[in-house]
């Protein structure tokens, strides 16, 4: 017989340490980006300017939080904007508004994330029962569901005239802004969904590995089409708060959302083949772009160079974030 | 006689008209150890599976502890107490040790839905606890070795017992197959350590391990259980007779003809280093000449392997192939240099599961197959053929999806692949024979020295000792990283004892 020492196993890699490195840098770019600004630009690093750049990013944490499930799981959704764009016409038509007879007050952001849960379910529906891919399913739902708010909206969005909720999405609450307070709930809520539950484990076990999830009975359908309505319910809300920032039911309040949305998470770290990440770097991933962009007006980059700066600054991101997964042999798709 | 806690009766199963399963009957009584052999292809994979509930029988009645069960999938089998480790590791790598061991029944760790880690980690300790395992349940499981998450698999099937309040039955796809000789060891002192709260079925290629630890031992030919044989009553020999309906000639493996190495060097390396792999490794490989490389695991022979395909970047130093200096930069400048490459883990990158015994054949030389822009189909299916028929692969049709064959006929697909190609010159061998069964094993070990004699150069690593002497020529022994000792194909075949030496 041959003397082993079973101490180099077969098929291992040196995993730990770059795990660890991985785990951190997000959060140590974020800190830099931030330490930069404060030095390039005396204004940046002020009160006031923190809470404009919460105020930035509340609605993309609410939306990030929402697609970090589905990506966990090794899906995607495509369909943020137009779930938006339903939910903000739902909740603009139901308060008071220039269009309707309709009062129903905070009632009616329940039904607009309701809506948005329905589109997230039919998402999640169609992609586990008829098994179509999601970046199919969702980029189709994306569209009818535009279609969905354009028929509401008809040729004349609905002015939103409920002087309550118009003050909910404009004023703060001892100085921090109300929809950045109602974002940080939705955060907190989602780490604990996804540390302390069934849902949020299974999240990251269906995308470590669907097929032994399946292998050993698990109910991988369920926990998909659960992602897909959670993630659709935090769509909806995102457009109804927008709404109730801009004073209008609009089929355009998700405007650009889909690509800072994923483009946060991946920053963030969440791989987008599933199973690694989570809420907390998502939430950093948004807190990372709205930095920037706000951080690029301080510093005096031209607003027609901004959009190309923040290009080349995310993919210098993605980058850093992948090198240690670098191999000759490994597969980018 | 006690009443068996697992009985099986004439359980059929077909698979695309090929029967798998053809009437197997056997039982399990509680607290045994049955061992399951049978030739590559004989249906031992597949009965387990279907005791496992990943396949469904067409007929036959399975029952446990008395009464008939049908499990429709995983867990519907670990509810009526079967479970079933993975020869490929069903792990979750991105959880922690603890989820994957108790994974679908989080429920006694959960206080109103939501996760009590404490808890969960103290039920897993449980688990690990019973097989003397010192791995932490918080760990990450990516973070392990393979015993490791081996281990963790085993304390997984032995959790059943805690959701079932029966003993359970615990099934093992060739634990063994992927361990060097201490991690045999461990597992299988495990499987006599399970023996105190469980039944356990095994299935190994190992005939030694076998008997050392079955009480009784089932033989599997062609899909049923042709003989059930207490241990104390059974010989190897008497066992491998079963199993392969003829003799083995224990003389064969010393009498398979050396090969003349020719004087032309087909390949040599010069001072190649990678870091933290292997430094100053130099050798020279001739037409006609099988170079084994003797190594403890992780000892750089196998990195070395993968520098040669392409497969992994060199440091330093020089590739010289037939003469001329090369740079691989990846497995295609291997493959136009004609150097082949038989990779460790077949299932992973040897095979594409998916598609057919056909295009795995052929798609690493498809432009050795076209006309004009096209692939001749009628050419390609003509070569296919005559390799299936040459190498003796059994394959019910050239169109049968790779995965559905057994591990033999998967290896000699993989090593088909690269025999098809004009201009082979090298054959890189990673553990040719891991996981085969010893018809196989013998049937491989001549054609690899057919192949040198053809003129190849065979570089390998293989899993013992034994293994690479009897096939090599000349052997080199790597340690850390570094070769350690050389013996030239001019002198004697060196002693195990005289590579052992050299290796630790």
């Amino acid at each position: 017989m041959m003397p082993a020492d079973h101490q180099g196993p077969i098929g291992s890699r040196p995993a730990a340490a770059g795990l660890e490195l991985r785990w951190w840098s997000p959060l140590l770019a974020l800190v830099v980006l931030c330490l930069g600004f404060s030095l390039a630009a005396p204004g940046f690093a002020t009160v006031e300017n923190l809470w404009t750049i919460a105020d930035r990013s509340a609605i993309p944490l609410i939306l990030a939080v929402g697609i970090t499930f589905i990506i966990l799981q090794g899906s995607l959704d495509l369909s943020i904007e137009g779930v938006m764009a339903t939910g903000s016409l739902t909740f603009a038509l139901c308060v008071l508004n220039s269009r309707t007879g309709l009062d129903l007050g905070i009632f009616g952001l329940v039904l607009a994330t309701f809506a948005g849960a329905g589109l997230g379910l039919l998402n999640g529906a169609v992609i586990t029962f008829l098994r179509v891919p999601s970046f199919m399913v969702t980029l189709g739902v994306w569209s009818a569901s535009i279609g969905i708010a354009m028929l509401l909206s008809g040729d004349q969005p609905p002015l939103i005239k409920d002087p309550m909720l118009r003050a909910f999405g404009l004023e703060r609450s001892l100085a921090v802004p109300n929809l950045f307070l109602v974002a940080l709930t939705v955060v907190l809520l989602g780490f604990l969904l996804q540390s302390y539950t069934r849902f949020g484990r299974y999240s990251m076990v269906i995308g470590g590995g669907e097929d032994v999830a399946r292998l050993l009975g698990l109910p991988v359908d369920r926990y998909k089409v659960l992602a897909f309505a959670f993630a659709g319910l935090l769509f909806g809300l995102g457009g109804a708060l927008e709404s109730a920032r801009i004073g209008l039911g609009h089929v355009d309040v998700g405007a650009g959302q889909m690509f800072a949305t994923i483009t946060a998470v991946v920053i963030g770290g969440t791989s987008l083949g599933g199973g690694r990440g989570g809420v907390v770097q998502s939430a950093v991933g948004v807190l990372t772009l709205a930095v920037l962009s706000d951080g690029m007006v301080f510093v005096g980059v031209s607003p027609y160079a901004q959009k190309a700066v923040q290009g080349a600054l995310i993919l210098l991101a993605v980058l850093i974030a992948t090198w240690p997964l670098r191999g000759r042999l490994r597969i980018v798709k | 006689m006690i009443e068996p806690v697992l009985r099986v009766e004439g359980l059929c199963k077909s698979f695309a008209g090929v029967r798998a399963l053809d009437d197997v009957s056997f039982d399990v009584r509680a607290r045994e150890v049955i061992g399951l052999i049978g030739e590559n292809g004989a249906g031992k994979s597949t009965l387990l599976k279907v005791l496992a509930g990943v396949l469904r029988a067409d007929s036959g009645r399975i029952v446990v502890r008395g009464s008939p069960v049908s499990p429709a999938n995983v867990s519907a089998a670990a509810a009526s107490g079967i479970s079933m480790v993975f020869q490929e590791q069903a792990l979750l790598p991105n959880v922690t040790v603890a989820e994957n061991i108790l994974l679908g029944h989080e429920r006694r760790a959960l206080r109103a839905g939501f996760y009590y880690w404490r808890a969960l980690y103290a039920l897993a300790a449980t688990q690990l606890d019973k097989l003397g395992a010192r791995i932490s349940p918080s760990a990450l499981t990516a973070t392990l070795s393979f015993g490791e998450r081996q281990l963790v698999e085993i304390a997984r099937a032995v959790a059943m017992e805690e959701h079932t309040r029966h003993e359970p039955i615990i099934l093992f796809d060739e634990p063994t197959s992927m361990l060097d000789a201490k991690g045999v060891d461990t597992v299988l002192g495990l499987i006599e350590r399970l023996r105190q709260r469980a039944s356990v079925v095994f299935v190994s290629h190992r005939l030694d391990e076998v008997l050392r630890v079955s009480d009784r031992i089932c033989v599997m030919v062609n899909g049923s259980c042709v003989a059930t044989r207490e241990r104390d009553m059974c010989k190897i020999v008497d066992l491998e007779r079963l199993m392969l309906g003829r003799e083995l000639d224990p003389a064969s493996e010393q009498r398979v003809p050396v090969s003349k190495p020719s004087t032309k060097v087909v390949l040599s390396v010069r001072a190649l280093a990678r870091r933290n792999r292997y430094e100053d490794v130099s050798f020279v490989l001739r037409g006609g000449e099988v170079l084994g490389i003797a190594e403890l695991a992780g000892s750089g022979g196998e990195s070395l392997c993968r520098t040669l395909f392409g497969a992994e970047r060199a440091d330093a130093g020089e590739i010289i192939v037939e003469g001329r200096q090369v740079r691989l930069h990846e497995p295609a400048d291997a493959v136009r240099l004609g150097i082949g490459y038989v990779p460790a883990e077949r299932r992973l990158e040897g095979i594409i599961g998916g598609l057919g015994v056909r295009e795995n054949m052929t798609l690493a030389h498809l432009n050795e197959l076209l006309r004009g822009p096209f692939i001749d189909r009628a050419k390609e299916r003509e070569v296919v053929n005559s390799w299936i028929e040459r190498m003796r692969i059994m394959t019910p049709r050239a169109d049968t999806q790779a995965h559905d064959l057994s591990g033999g006929n998967q290896q000699k697909v993989v090593l088909a692949k690269w025999l098809i190609g004009r201009k082979l010159r090298i054959l890189i061998l990673d553990h040719p024979l891991r996981g085969l069964d010893v018809g196989v094993k013998a049937e491989m070990f001549v054609l690899i020295r057919e192949l040198a004699r053809a003129g190849l150069g065979v570089l390998l690593v293989a899993d013992t000792v034994e293994e690479v002497i009897a096939l090599s020529d000349s052997v080199i022994v790597m340690k850390d990283g570094v070769v350690s000792g050389r013996f030239s194909a001019s002198a004697a075949k060196p002693s195990r004892l005289q590579v052992l030496e050299r290796m630790v």
